[in-house]
């Protein structure tokens, strides 16, 4: 797996607020190969926000280019962003934004509506991404009925969903306790074991240690890109966590 | 994305918040049930006068004999018999457009049948003046021309007049004396009703021309042939004006008026009363839908504020609907839909309040109000249309959202 997802050259986006402007991105040039769970980690206002709108195809930069699996979306229009969006990535967000009327399994189906995916298809699908994150009992369950835990797994079965080359998670575990952060982090290590590119955005220094490679942002631009040679595995955190638990 | 999907996700919203969504569609319901009794009753008042237009006789001019000058003294309407039975013939056989001309005269007569009696109007007519009246007998036979040529002393009696001498039972073949002269009874009129000056068109007897004027009503004019009125019935309503013209121009030939000199005749054309009356109800009733529109409108505002509140509420919900792919298009799809199926149900809904309401009115209230397609189907259809025009600013405004804002959004 070589082959670059993300190539982004001399990214740059300015915002204008009021009479002067905001350059949120000064040229940010990074590639990232496929199979690669990355961290960004920066302070606020540092960019990473930002850089995370545009690779996730939310937003178009100001100049440069940005290709997503060798093909150039910087310059496309809005229907078209938002194809890429369903079909190609993924989103986890830090306040899960599950629907509250739905029920899991209708929440983890809700890309698959905007696409073509026949009614009988997207159940089965939606399922199947379910019992993947452990939650297929929980299928009927309204959000609200499910752990904060088990609510992060629904939007990561929603991400997955239509199989996606991009998984993007921002602040992924900003609202859990440590060990059902782990248990996330466990999830997107295995999900990233299976092929999928990963890039999660976290002010945790913590959380950046299970990532492969982590970009440092700082006033729009990357200021390091560091390579973890040895990162921790989730796998055996819970392990250990799991006997303290039961010497408790 | 499939529109089933779409009205499935808009129903799903209705139905998560029922009682805002059953508030919002009051607003409709009120609206279109308001539009549809007040056309109901509205075509309810037109018909009353078509009715009425049908108990005069359609297509109606009556001519009236009339002023005449004598020594520079002008005498009004009706003071002299100036036109004639034969004037009536005339008419009937130089003008087209004419079906039926028919002479009447008219008196006061008394009317004894056994120990009850009554004074009411007599007519001394021909048998064209059933046709020009459009009055039928509700038992018995009409006159035929061999009563009127033969002066045959038979008469109908009139609904009011029946009621009066015979009670509940049938006059027909029973002898009435009119004016002391006995007259057999032939048969009973059918029910006018009201004349639209308010005078009951059944208080009266019908007898033949012949008759009347030589044994009941005893005028002894000079010419023996001369007539109070002439019933006029023209073949098409549009061609009233011209008839009015040609009988202008054929009388004044006929009694031999110079230039200059008045008519010694007047027309009536009691069409045009009715018709502004009937023009009036039409106004009437197109302001009731005006007013009752002005409703549905407040309604259709109703919906729009409710989704301005849904969409802000939304918003997050819209921001992920985008980042998980939704097109503007499907945003703005999924709002419009629900505004339209809010004022779609509110618009069945208030079709059946409409349809209930309009019948209570017709059975409580004796008025007509008779519901139609064409009063049903616009106030749908304006339903939906208000939904689309009230929901489409809102979901304009959800579509546009930025989702990266709309993500964030508190």
């Amino acid at each position: 797996m070589a082959e670059p997802v993300i190539e982004t050259q001399g990214l740059v986006k300015d915002y204008r607020l009021g009479d002067h402007v905001v350059h949120a991105l000064r040229g940010v040039s990074v590639t990232i190969d496929g199979n690669q769970l990355v961290a960004i980690m920066g302070p606020s206002g540092s960019g990473k926000s930002t850089f995370m709108s545009i690779v996730g195809c939310l937003d178009t930069p100001t100049a440069g280019r940005y290709l997503l699996a060798g093909d150039d979306v910087a310059r496309l229009d809005d229907d078209a962003l938002a194809r890429i969006r369903n079909a190609k990535i993924g989103f986890v967000f830090q306040q899960f934004n599950l629907l509250p009327r739905m029920s899991a399994l209708a929440n983890v189906a809700l890309p698959l509506i905007y696409s073509d995916a026949a009614p009988g298809e997207q159940r089965r699908r939606a399922l199947a991404k379910l019992e993947a994150v452990g939650l297929g009992e929980r299928a009927h369950h309204r959000p609200a009925q499910l752990s904060g835990g088990q609510q992060q797994r629904v939007a990561i079965a929603r991400a997955l969903v239509n199989d996606p080359v991009l998984f993007l998670a921002d602040e992924p575990t900003g609202n859990l306790d440590t060990r059902t952060s782990v248990e996330i982090m466990a999830i997107l290590q295995a999900l990233n074991r299976t092929g999928i590119t990963i890039v999660i955005v976290t002010h945790e220094e913590d959380i950046a240690r299970y990532a492969s490679r982590i970009l440092h942002f700082r006033d729009g631009e990357l200021v390091q890109d560091e390579r973890v040679a040895d990162p921790i595995d989730a796998r055996t955190v819970l392990a250990a966590g799991a006997r303290t638990l039961a010497g408790r | 994305m499939k529109v089933r999907g779409t009205a499935q996700l808009a129903v799903a919203a209705l139905a998560s918040n029922k009682a805002r969504t059953a508030l919002t569609m009051l607003g409709v319901v009120i609206g279109v049930a308001a539009v549809v009794t007040m056309m109901a009753v509205g075509s309810g008042a037109q018909t009353r006068v078509a009715e009425q237009i049908q108990s005069l006789g359609s297509n109606l001019i009556i001519v009236i004999s009339g002023s005449i000058t004598s020594g520079g003294v002008r005498l009004g309407t009706g003071s002299q018999l100036t036109i004639t039975e034969d004037d009536a013939r005339a008419m009937e056989r130089e003008i087209e457009a004419i079906a039926v001309a028919a002479p009447v005269v008219r008196g006061g007569v008394h009317v004894v049948a056994g120990n009850a009696n009554w004074s009411t109007p007599l007519f001394g007519v021909t048998p064209g003046f059933f046709d020009a009246r459009d009055w039928t007998t509700a038992s018995g036979r009409p006159l035929a021309q061999e009563d009127v040529d033969r002066a045959t002393k038979v008469v109908l009696l009139g609904q009011t007049v029946a009621q009066n001498l015979f009670g509940g039972g049938d006059p027909t073949g029973q002898v009435v004396r009119v004016n002391k002269v006995p007259l057999t009874v032939i048969g009973v009129l059918d029910r006018k009703g009201q004349s639209t000056q308010g005078q009951d068109q059944d208080d009266a007897i019908v007898a033949p021309i012949s008759t009347a004027k030589t044994k009941l009503l005893g005028t002894s004019q000079a010419n023996a042939h001369a007539v109070g009125a002439i019933l006029v019935k023209v073949r098409d309503a549009g061609a009233m004006k011209g008839v009015e013209q040609d009988i202008q121009g054929l009388l004044r030939q006929r009694h031999r008026l110079q230039p200059g000199q008045d008519d010694d005749f007047s027309l009536r054309n009691l069409s045009d009363i009715v018709e502004s009356q009937e023009a009036s109800a039409r106004v009437l009733s197109l302001l009731l839908a005006a007013v009752a529109s002005v409703s549905l409108v407040v309604g259709g505002i109703g919906i729009m504020n409710i989704m301005l509140v849904s969409v802000t509420e939304r918003t997050r919900e819209i921001g992920l609907r985008r980042a998980v792919g939704a097109r503007r298009r499907d945003i703005l799809a999924q709002f419009l839909i629900e505004a339209v199926a809010v004022s779609l149900a509110g618009g069945l809904a208030g079709i059946l309040l409409g349809v209930l309401t309009s019948w209570a009115i017709a059975s409580f209230a004796g008025w007509p109000a008779p519901i139609h397609a064409r009063a049903v189907l616009p106030a749908f259809l304006f339903a939906a249309a208000v939904g689309v025009f009230f929901g489409f600013y809102p979901a304009r405004k959800a579509s546009r959202l930025n989702p990266i804002d709309a993500l964030r959004w508190e």
